[in-house]
């Protein structure tokens, strides 16, 4: 309710007495080496309160979600476009962005490693090798950040009939509309509280702490309402900068990114360049999948060693193969920073599979979605990992679900120009427009895999009240980012509690666990785990102790997952993913085959979501993670000359808007999963795991182009 | 400087540098932080509000320039009577989730409506382009803004 009345507070709307305004100096330049630095200048301007550089970080000097590789300042060395340099505070913004302005560096500009293919040839830009030591593959080559090879069965099996194509994704940014923000208050007695638009309060303070010099207990990062996440607030961006500013000045300092500081300010979801070979029987089993995933990480690891892991593990798509081999490889270069981004991996592979089985659908002249039945993935199979799927996975109800959705019938001519390609700019009446229909299925994970534990904690003040009513207030550190966890820890605590009485305290590190992070999926499931799991037991707690109030924190786990044997590839215990979800989607697009404009017409989808214990939500994440996918199949790619982003703001990076988005109609198919809460899955990413495939799959069929690349540009439709 | 404007139907005045937007006036002086701050150059509507009746981004007005005039923004809405119809039809429909598109979203459909009472889906297509949506993939938005025009039934 708030939302719609202006009054919700989000990271940027916050506000304290005497606050300063933070800016951060970053580099002009992806790769270059510090020679000297000068902020005397930009110190003694109007309004002016600090100017920081690496100097002023009074304790790591370091940091990283996975990997300690980042600089909280840089020290003696860029690794890429945007890289912060130096901090200044100021009494207004427009001072602190002057004082930047007056922040010398003198740079000796370096050769960028930009190409990924060439990257494992060239200098490395770290030293030694930040993701060594922790169990990967060894891979001697420069600047590999992770190497995974997958063997099995025979990998080298021989089949009636073979397809092979090389795909390629750009980079494609999470554009969420909030950008990054914060407030960081010094408490007086040399610890600090940060206010920020956040995904894992606990993994951020984590980070922060050691960088400020600080135990844990005195850095408490409370959650701002948030703007939009995706994977791209994982790592931390304005959190260690503002507190270090606050500290310095013993001032509240707020720290607002700009929409072209955004698109440096956060990690990216990684271009990719995927080779696939597809191996099959006249008629239509598969018989080996062979895959070579190259990854460009950028500059710092973020997450990017764990999206490697799932472009590998879900290479070969929701189907049974019994024969395989897939290396992937993630490079380290001076790109800008790729992580986590929803679908993390699989949006990569899925595009590549998919438009391997079409292909392979055309050259047995099987239909699409036949070809897919006869292979999809079932309960009882194996992965490549070794892993036997078990649980809830209904890939052919998926597809066999999206297949009967009736299509949209056929639009006459003539018709509003905003209902053909070109859309309001009237570029055709009609005239070289072709339409066509197209289908992809795809899958990933939900929660965290490998052998992370991420467990999630709740809290519960549960009390009998004058009028014997039970009352509670739940405390939860899950990131309330926009998908509507809260709800869910509403509903969950009402349900389990059997009262409306439940409030939801703002979450924070203070006073309890961890929740882990609103990412891969997972939050629904952990969250509704733990909520349930301390809502049993304090019920439990007051009936057998006769008490008026309790008091309990509880940590929810869920199944035990095991890391990858670094040399085949294969799971080294039950499981490597917790469970799977998947969903199958059905498009129809038209192509003005003269201009190369398209118009996606209309999209159906079918999704695997185990119990939808709040559907208008679930719609909801099926559109908007529909929406994203469509982006990157049109419109969306960060680009860059020589490591330098060259269209930072939203008038050159386009997102869909509604002139692009057609009606989306999607059934949800509910198959409980067995060993999770009420029988949930999440929801958000497998629609934009799909959709990207899906809506090429389409384009395809209506241009006759092969499109290998996305985003697929006028001049690809076009064929130039 | 000085200025003097109306904001959502009082009298205001506030101190301002020449260079601050009329959102940052509104945000940062006024205490109206619901404008928001996307991208501050006109591309994406979150901060959407209507400068005497015209539906403008507030992030493209100077703060000096709206001396004088009559400003509405999201806070301004909502009557004495409960929430704005369109701001109910916005929660009901599921048409927020993080929300930060919302308060532009929400005056830009008020304008329209004020405008165009039954819009058809084409009509509210393009009137909404110029504001861009992250979360939602639209689909809740068009639900939203026929139910605020009790066009629900129709398409």
């Amino acid at each position: 309710m708030p939302k719609v009345t202006g009054e919700f507070a989000y990271a940027s709307d916050l506000f304290a007495a005497g606050m300063l305004w933070g800016h951060t100096v970053r580099s002009p330049y992806a790769h270059a080496r510090i020679l000297e630095l000068d902020i005397s200048q930009a110190l003694a301007m109007p309004g002016v309160h600090a100017v920081l550089t690496h100097d002023d970080v009074p304790g790591a000097k370091s940091y990283g979600l996975e990997f300690a590789d980042q600089p909280v300042l840089a020290i003696d060395r860029v690794r890429y476009f945007g890289e912060p340099v130096a901090l200044v505070a100021a009494e207004h913004p427009e001072q602190a962005r002057r004082a930047a302005e007056k922040v010398r560096v003198e740079y000796e500009p370096l050769e960028p490693v930009t190409d990924m293919e060439r990257a494992t040839e060239q200098p490395p830009i770290h030293d030694g090798s930040p993701t060594a030591g922790h169990g990967f593959r060894e891979d001697p080559r420069p600047n590999v950040l992770r190497t995974i090879v997958i063997r099995h069965g025979d990998p080298d099996a021989q089949a009636d009939v073979s397809v092979e194509g090389v795909y390629q994704l750009g980079i494609q940014d999470q554009a969420f509309l909030g950008p990054e923000s914060g407030l960081a208050v010094p408490d007086g007695e040399g610890g600090v509280d940060v206010y920020v638009a956040t995904q894992w309060l606990h993994v951020d303070r984590d980070q922060v702490a050691p960088c400020l010099g600080l135990e844990k207990e005195q850095v408490r990062i409370h959650l701002a309402g948030v703007g939009g996440a995706f994977g791209g607030r994982e790592d931390l961006s304005m959190q260690i900068h503002g507190a270090m500013l606050a500290l310095h000045t013993d001032r509240p300092v707020k720290i607002v990114y700009t929409r072209e500081e955004s698109f440096v300010g956060h990690v990216h979801r990684h271009p990719a360049k995927i080779w696939m070979e597809h191996r099959a029987a006249r008629d239509g089993r598969l018989v080996n999948v062979r895959a070579r995933i190259l990854l460009d990480g950028g500059a710092y690891a973020s997450s990017s060693a764990a999206v490697c892991s799932n472009a590998a593990s879900f290479a070969c798509g929701p189907y049974r193969v019994e024969n395989a081999l897939i290396e992937a490889t993630c490079v380290y270069s001076n790109n800008p920073p790729c992580g986590a981004m929803r679908g993390f991996g699989s949006v990569q592979s899925c595009f590549a599979h998919e438009s391997q089985m079409d292909r392979l659908a055309a050259a047995l002249e099987i239909d699409p979605v036949e070809l897919r039945l006869l292979n999809a993935l079932e309960p009882g199979d194996t992965m490549p990992t070794g892993q036997v799927v078990t649980g809830s996975l209904p890939v052919a109800e998926v597809i066999r679900r999206a297949a009967e959705l009736p299509l949209p019938e056929a639009e006459e001519l003539p018709r509003d120009p905003i209902r053909l390609p070109g859309g309001a700019g009237n570029t055709t009446h009609g005239q070289g427009v072709k339409r066509g229909a197209g289908f992809a299925v795809g899958f990933k994970n939900v929660c965290y895999s490998e052998g992370f534990d991420d467990a999630c904690s709740a809290r519960i003040r549960l009390r009998v009240g004058p009028d014997e009513r039970l009352g509670a207030e739940i405390r939860c550190a899950a990131a309330e980012v926009g998908q509507g966890v809260t709800g869910v820890i509403l509903q969950v605590a009402r349900t389990e509690l059997g009262t409306d009485d439940v409030v939801v305290a703002p979450g924070s590190t203070d006073g309890v666990d961890s929740a882990g992070s609103a990412s891969a999926s997972r939050l629904t499931w952990m969250a509704a785990g733990a909520v349930r799991l301390v809502c049993r037991d304090a019920l439990e707690e007051l009936r057998s102790g006769g008490g008026r109030e309790v008091d309990l924190e509880r940590t929810y786990h869920h199944s035990r997952t095991f890391p990858l044997d670094p040399e085949s590839g294969q799971v080294t215990g039950e499981r490597v993913h917790v469970a799977y979800i998947c969903a199958a989607m059905r498009v129809v697009a038209e192509v003005d085959v003269e201009l190369g404009l398209s118009r996606v017409v209309w999209i159906g989808a079918a999704q695997d979501v185990g119990k939808a214990i709040n559907p208008q939500a679930v719609h909801g994440q099926i559109e908007g993670g529909t929406a994203q996918g469509l982006g990157l199949a049109l419109m969306e790619e960060i680009q860059t000359n020589d490591g330098l982003i060259t269209n930072a703001s939203f008038t050159d990076y386009l997102i869909p808007t509604t002139l692009d988005m057609p009606p989306i109609d999607a059934e949800l198919v509910e198959v409980p999963q067995p060993d999770a809460p009420y029988g949930v899955k999440g929801v958000g990413e497998p629609p934009t795991v799909v959709s990207t495939a899906a809506i090429v799959s389409a384009l395809r069929a209506a241009s006759g182009r092969e499109l290998a690349r996305v985003p697929v540009g006028p001049e690809d439709l076009a064929g130039l | 400087m000085r200025i003097e404007l109306t904001v959502n139907g009082e009298r205001r005045e506030t101190e301002v540098w020449e260079g601050e937007s009329l959102l940052f006036a509104l945000r940062e002086r006024l205490g109206l932080p619901g404008s928001k701050n996307a991208c501050e150059q006109g591309e994406c509507g979150s901060c959407s509000v209507l400068l005497d009746g015209e539906l403008v981004c507030a992030c493209l007005v100077l703060a000096a320039q709206a001396e004088g005039h009559h400003v509405v923004t999201v806070e301004g809405l909502a009557g004495d009577g409960g929430l704005h119809p369109v701001q109910e039809a916005f929660t009901e429909t599921g048409a927020v989730q993080c929300g930060f598109c919302t308060p532009g979203l929400i005056v830009a459909t008020a304008d329209l409506l004020e405008r165009n009472p039954a819009p058809s889906d084409d009509e509210i297509r393009e009137a909404l382009s110029g504001n861009l949506c992250r979360c939602t993939g639209y689909a809740k938005i068009f639900d939203a803004v026929r139910l605020a025009a009790g066009t629900s039934d129709a398409k």
